[in-house]
């Protein structure tokens, strides 16, 4: 890898937000006719019974007050800065919460939760699909592919429904909803961390149920090639011991392909697992879009869509960048 | 064929050796009752149409017959008494290339695709037990590859960035990297043009007689074997033919199978037509009764569909299983 190439791919990168930002500006300017804060005030003054003189004053200010009173290129400058600034605006619906600051809040928890599940569903399910397709593996290990793969049929939400009723409502094993106990101090101790813990298990569990099975499929037929190839055969025949065979010459080569499709996983964490964030009550970016969704939360939904095409713009440079440390066949010097 | 060739000790004592495959119509014989002792520091060469079972033996005597194949008898030998055939799955991993080490065909896609070569073989050694600092072991790793070729370079390239026959050579060395006794190589230079074949073959040569190591090379390339072999096995459906010095074979041969062989070699003098074999090959699923090779055997007579022959002596060194031998044998015997 050369410098040449990682100032390109960064490059590429910024345009990609470049992009997905200028389509979040002009977008919502296309419905012809409509003025939000107008309409906005208007509801307002109807349901409040006020009268309506002073409306067009208080249209104008606050117009002045969002910048909407300038020309539409320099809306359009001032909301790129913004956005590369990662300024977002404010909250329409928790005036005066800044959205940068609702994302910010509830990032660590869908990191904290969601991209651990995927993790470790990608780790169990690349290694069981791996040893479903190992002719070495025990009968018993090769077998445990089959019920994750019937699991990988039911979406996370049912699941989430499902460990729900069984492990917290029947069992009361687990809290039911949220990321923490009600009361709990939200401080760096022992305890929070534990009652953060018990309170990610049942989440955690549909979602890894649910990806074991994804994964496991994808790696099974990957190592039913690899296993037949020419290397493998010959570590055989050099006396090499199972476990390494099985780790480094066929997993290892098997698992290439995987690592494209978990970057990609990781980067629609946020979106793919919105209604389990839901169902959980978790305080995650997917409860975040939610509630935006449900109170037409413009700004708020406006900025998670762009936090979500920097994740995925972002995870897929990084993967870029990556992929020729796992794969020395794969070089981006070749390519000035 | 227990004494020795040119004075050589036997370095492994193959006999009875059968591998069967199960398949759904019926049981197929691919190596069939195959005696052969191999010498120490020989270069032996088996030949034999597609289908006569040379990789089937091969991977046999590496243990590596895998389902729906399995070893269904026989025994093979080594000097020191220990039977190839009868050792549990630990044994036989350590008897992988530290005794028996095997030379691949396809050196194409025979190296880990995402480990440098030298790692490779640094892994290779570890595995089996070879303790030392990277850098002793990353030593011997570079003389191995001197040995057969290649620069130290090669050590930190990845299998990519070699050619066809430079993976070859990189496939030789690590086979070596024990100093095993024998080396079992199946159609080692098969995917290579011609003059990297030569190459190759010397260079095998050489480290042959340097380790004073046992080959066995399979090959369809009879030029080739010519040139490498001292003696020759010639295999049909799955049984051992003929075997004899590497002259006798061409200039002698016994079995009309061998002879048909030699002669359908390709020369300028015959050019133009090209000579084989008459009638096709067997099935091993409904093998023909007595000798094998009967229904298209050009000297065949009544009583070769009834009795099947065995390997016997038919002059010094030299045997074939056939029964016009037998029949002289036998005469003369009496
Ligand atoms: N997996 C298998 N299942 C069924 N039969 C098999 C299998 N592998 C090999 N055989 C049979 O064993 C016989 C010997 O095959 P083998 O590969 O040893 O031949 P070969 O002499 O090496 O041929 P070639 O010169 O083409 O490499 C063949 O007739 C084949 O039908
Ligand atoms: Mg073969």
């Amino acid at each position: 890898m050369n410098w040449n190439y990682i100032v390109r791919r960064v490059a590429l990168f910024l345009v990609v937000v470049w992009a997905a930002a200028s389509v979040n500006f002009f977008v919502p300017r296309l419905g012809t006719g409509r003025d939000p804060i107008r309409e906005k005030l208007g509801q307002l003054a109807a349901s409040g019974g006020l009268r309506q003189d002073g409306i067009e004053a208080m249209v104008k200010a606050y117009q002045a007050k969002f910048g909407l009173d300038k020309p539409l290129y320099v809306q359009y400058l001032n909301f790129l800065g913004d956005t590369f600034t990662l300024d977002l605006g404010y909250s329409l619906a928790n005036y005066p919460a800044r959205v940068g600051q609702m994302i910010g809040n509830a990032i660590p928890w869908t990191i904290g939760l969601m991209v651990v599940s995927v993790l470790i569903g990608f780790a169990l399910g690349t290694l069981i699909g791996a040893l479903s397709a190992w002719p070495n593996a025990p009968p018993w290990v090769r077998s445990l592919a089959v019920p994750f793969m019937t699991l990988s049929a039911i979406p996370p939400y049912l699941l989430g429904l499902i460990v729900l009723y069984i492990l917290g409502l029947k069992m009361q094993w687990f809290p039911l909803s949220g990321g923490y106990s009600p009361g709990m101090l939200a401080i760096a101790s022992v305890d929070f961390y534990l009652d953060v813990l018990h309170h990610s298990i049942l989440p955690a569990l549909a979602i890894v149920l649910q990806a074991v099975g994804f994964w496991a499929l994808g790696m099974r037929g990957m190592m039913v090639t690899t296993s037949g190839e020419d290397y493998v055969t010959l570590a055989e025949a050099n006396g090499l011991r199972n476990r390494t065979i099985f780790f480094r010459y066929g997993l290892r080569n098997a698992m290439l392909p995987q690592f494209t499709a978990l970057g990609l996983s990781l980067a629609n964490v946020v979106a793919g697992q919105v209604i389990v964030e839901v169902i959980f009550a978790y305080p995650g970016i997917g409860t975040v879009l939610f509630q935006a969704i449900q109170s037409s939360d413009y700004t708020v939904i406006n900025g998670v869509v762009l936090i979500l095409i920097m994740s995925i713009g972002l995870v897929t440079m990084l993967m870029d960048f990556l992929y020729p440390l796992l794969d020395p066949r794969i070089s981006h010097s070749r390519q000035n | 064929m227990s004494e020795s060739v040119n004075n050589r000790e036997p370095l492994l004592d193959i006999s009875g050796l059968e591998v069967h495959f199960e398949t759904r119509r019926g049981i197929a014989r691919a190596v069939n009752e195959v005696d052969l002792t191999l010498y120490k520091g020989e270069r032996f060469g088996l030949v034999g149409e597609s289908g006569s079972g040379k990789t089937t033996m091969i991977l046999a005597l590496l243990r590596m017959i895998k389902t729906p194949g399995f070893i269904a008898g026989g025994k093979a030998v080594f000097d020191d008494g220990t039977d190839l055939l009868a050792l549990n799955a630990e044994q036989v991993r350590q008897t992988r290339l530290k005794r028996v080490a095997m030379v691949p065909q396809g050196a194409m896609n025979s190296l880990n695709p995402v480990i440098r070569i030298g790692e490779q073989m640094m892994l290779t050694m570890r595995e089996h037990g070879e303790e030392g600092e990277r850098d002793e072991l990353m030593a011997r790793v570079v003389g191995l590859l001197e040995k057969v070729g290649l620069k130290p370079e090669a050590a930190s390239l990845y299998p990519h960035e070699l050619s066809g026959g430079m993976k070859q050579r990189a496939c030789i060395a690590q086979a070596i990297c024990l100093n095993p006794q024998l080396i079992l190589a199946d159609e080692p230079t098969s995917a290579l043009d011609v003059v990297v074949q030569r190459q190759i073959m010397q260079t095998l040569r050489q480290l042959q007689i340097g380790l004073d190591a046992t080959v066995l090379l399979v090959g369809h390339d009879m030029g080739l074997m010519a040139q490498f072999a001292e003696r020759v096995g010639i295999m049909y459906g799955g049984k051992l033919v003929e075997v004899g010095t590497v002259s006798d074979i061409f200039r002698n041969p016994q079995h009309p199978y061998t002879q048909l062989l030699i002669s359908s070699i390709p020369s300028f003098e015959t050019r133009g037509d090209f000579k084989g074999i008459p009638g096709v090959a067997l099935s091993l699923l409904d093998p023909p009764s007595g000798c094998l090779f009967h229904p298209r055997c050009p000297k065949a007579t009544d009583a070769c569909a009834q009795r099947e022959p065995t390997l016997k002596e038919v002059s010094p060194g030299q045997w074939a299983s056939c029964l016009l031998h037998e029949e002289e044998h036998d005469a003369t015997a009496s």
